[in-house]
């Protein structure tokens, strides 16, 4: 066996070799070079066509084989959604339930006592129909939790982290899971993880990041980019959000100081440009927070501040509350809208769940990213409206362009607990029904 | 089953769900799904605080008495067949059921059952009848601060005369029964059978 052995060895060994050394000019060719000079080879674009086919035929061979086995593929929330009535108000939900009450006792039933006839503003046991519906359909699906869950797709891309339904339907499918398994973590993700540690100037810098996860980005209406002494803002999903919109124009950044990978990179940054970075606690103190913005904005040959309201990453299917510290500074407002494209990786940073270095790893070892970048018109806070109201009207024209639904919660539902100014609405809205308003005495 | 926290739930566990409370498959994986995320501490199980942390449900006045149902006596987890068996009293009640086993009892979500859900959010020591203080403990929750002891016990008062024909002061299941609305209530969330 000895002779045999060792002759196939040497062959495998230079076999190994060859390829090694022609994948990596490969790849110094298609990905560094045009990166230094801007160009693109229009490889990527092909790329994406060519994925979207593979994951539509993928999509198709597992709904064969769930249909075989005679139940519905799991579908996201939009086609089976579980709660089928429109929500209703308080009062016209107690009234129907109250209607029903009151029917019933047309039909003569026998009761001992000379029921009095239900007006509006008497109590019925039934009453806490009502809540018990609106808490059973919060369990079962609120608006809030699905804004800080990674979104679900209907078709699958092959990665097994965005799909439950990974059964073994086929051998070719399982085949072409494991191919995409051995291409991405053998192939992408090492090309990626050199290229993101390199270090260039700015722009270069970040559209080489640009082009090491691959990512596709469209902007449009370029006209409206930001300028000098206004303040970008824009929804934020993850910090990729940044070196998409860095890699287009130059800002100087706010944000909260991270530790860790985040930080060091922060650090860095602030090497290149001008940027202002806060504790959390400090930006309790808004004033301070203020000035430091406001001073930045007035000297007119600093670079425009971009900013993302909403304090966290939400996971970009909606937008929720925007801070209004941002937009009591007065100065012009450029909005921006950022929206990824799910099918081809999951860009939404889960930060109470993941940390960064795992966040990165996923990133960078997804198929692509896809995005698109709308630059909306500028926009100044008019008469007579306060810094809430015209955050609310800039987060309005963002969620329209960017197709996503437009939320009162704030973000900061991700880590705390909600007010109790809310349930003290609803329990007075109650007691309105039941007493009639006067009544009804306002405690302060 | 027991502590295992994986995340993809086995086909038999599906199909015995299925049989005891009537969903359908596809909702049965999506409920999973919904349960999972609110499992932060990923122990296969959901506490108390797991359902407060959903802003709508924290709002709700009622908010505590809808947890609790979903534990049992003196438990503090409820894992996901527990789960599934309190939201399947929400089904709505369907005319003939097909597939339906003539031994497996009276379904979850018959009307019996969803007023026997209702009835237990009132009685809170499970004594099967509703004192009057635990029906003003309700009408206190429901309206807050904006009414007063007095008029929140008048009508506690009128309350419990009108339903009570035993004469006992308290309100019994039977009594309860009697003056719900005679329509199928579905008190709630009509969960839409996936087609």
């Amino acid at each position: 066996m000895g002779p045999f052995m060792s002759p196939f060895n040497n062959l495998l060994c230079m076999l190994l070799g060859i390829s090694f050394t022609v994948w990596f000019t490969l790849l110094l060719v298609f990905i560094i070079v045009p990166a230094i000079f801007g160009l693109s080879f229009g490889i990527r674009r092909l790329y994406m066509k060519t994925l979207l086919k593979v994951f539509e035929w993928a999509t198709v061979r597992m709904e064969r084989g769930a249909k075989e086995k005679k139940h519905l593929l799991y579908k996201p929330y939009s086609l089976n959604s579980i709660i089928a009535k429109e929500p209703t108000s308080l009062e016209e939900e107690l009234k129907e339930i109250r209607r029903n009450c009151s029917s019933r006792e047309l039909d003569g039933s026998a009761s001992t006592t000379t029921s009095p006839s239900p007006s509006s503003s008497e109590f019925e046991m039934s009453d806490t129909f009502y809540f018990c519906r609106r808490g059973i359909e919060s369990i079962v699906d609120d608006e809030v939790t699905k804004c800080f869950t990674a979104e679900e797709l209907e078709s699958w891309n092959l990665l097994t982290r965005s799909n439950n339904n990974f059964n073994h339907i086929s051998t070719r499918l399982t085949v072409l899971w494991g191919l995409g398994v051995v291409i991405r973590y053998g192939f992408l993700l090492p090309l990626r993880m050199k290229n993101f540690l390199s270090e260039k100037v700015h722009l270069m810098c970040y559209r080489i990041c640009v082009r090491a996860l691959t990512a596709i980005i469209t902007y449009h209406h370029s006209e409206n980019k930001p300028k000098n002494g206004g303040i970008c803002v824009a929804n934020h999903t993850s910090p990729i959000d940044v070196i998409i919109l860095a890699s287009d124009g130059c800002y100087a950044m706010v944000g909260q100081i991270h530790g860790g990978l985040m930080g060091l990179i922060q650090r860095s940054m602030v090497k290149a440009c001008p940027h202002i970075w806060f504790e959390r606690s400090e930006v309790k103190d808004r004033h301070l927070v203020a000035k430091r913005l406001s001073n930045h904005v007035k000297d007119k040959s600093k670079l425009p501040i971009l900013i993302f309201p909403e304090g966290t990453c939400i996971n970009n299917t909606s937008v929720m509350m925007f801070k209004k510290g941002s937009f009591e500074i007065g100065s012009t407002v450029y909005p921006v809208a950022i929206k990824y494209d799910p099918r081809f990786g999951e860009a939404f940073w889960n930060s109470s769940k993941f940390g960064m270095v795992n966040y990165l790893l996923r990133m960078m070892s997804s198929w692509a990213i896809v995005c698109s970048v709308w630059y909306l018109p500028p926009m100044s806070r008019q008469e007579g409206e306060d810094a809430m109201q015209f955050a609310n009207r800039v987060k309005a024209a963002i969620a329209r362009q960017g197709g996503l639904v437009d939320l009162l919660w704030d973000g900061g539902l991700k880590r705390g607990k909600v007010k109790d100014t809310f349930k003290e609405e609803q329990q007075k809205l109650y007691s309105k029904i039941l007493v009639g308003t006067q009544e009804v005495r306002s405690r302060s | 089953m027991g502590s295992r926290a994986s995340s993809l739930l086995r086909e038999e566990d599906i199909e015995e769900i299925k049989k005891q409370t009537g969903f359908s498959h596809s909702q049965i994986t999506r409920l999973y799904s919904r349960f999972h995320s609110l499992d932060k501490g990923e122990n296969g199980a959901l506490s108390r605080e797991d359902f407060q942390r959903i802003p709508e449900l924290a709002i709700n006045p009622l908010g505590d008495r809808i947890i609790n149902a979903f534990f049992p006596e003196g438990e503090d987890q409820v894992n996901f067949r527990g789960f599934m068996r309190t939201l399947a009293h929400f089904r709505p009640v369907e005319d003939n059921e097909k597939n339906k086993d003539p031994t497996s009892g009276e379904p979850l979500n018959s009307r019996t059952n969803k007023l026997f859900f209702a009835f237990q959010l009132y009685d809170l020591d499970r004594d099967d009848k509703i004192s009057r203080d635990e029906l003003l403990q309700v009408l206190r929750m429901m309206v807050g601060v904006n009414i007063s002891d007095e008029q929140l016990g008048s009508i506690a008062d009128r309350t419990i005369q009108e339903a009570d024909t035993n004469g006992d002061m308290c309100i019994s299941f039977s009594e309860f029964t009697k003056v719900m609305p005679g329509k199928a209530i579905d008190i709630t969330a009509d969960l839409q059978n996936g087609a």
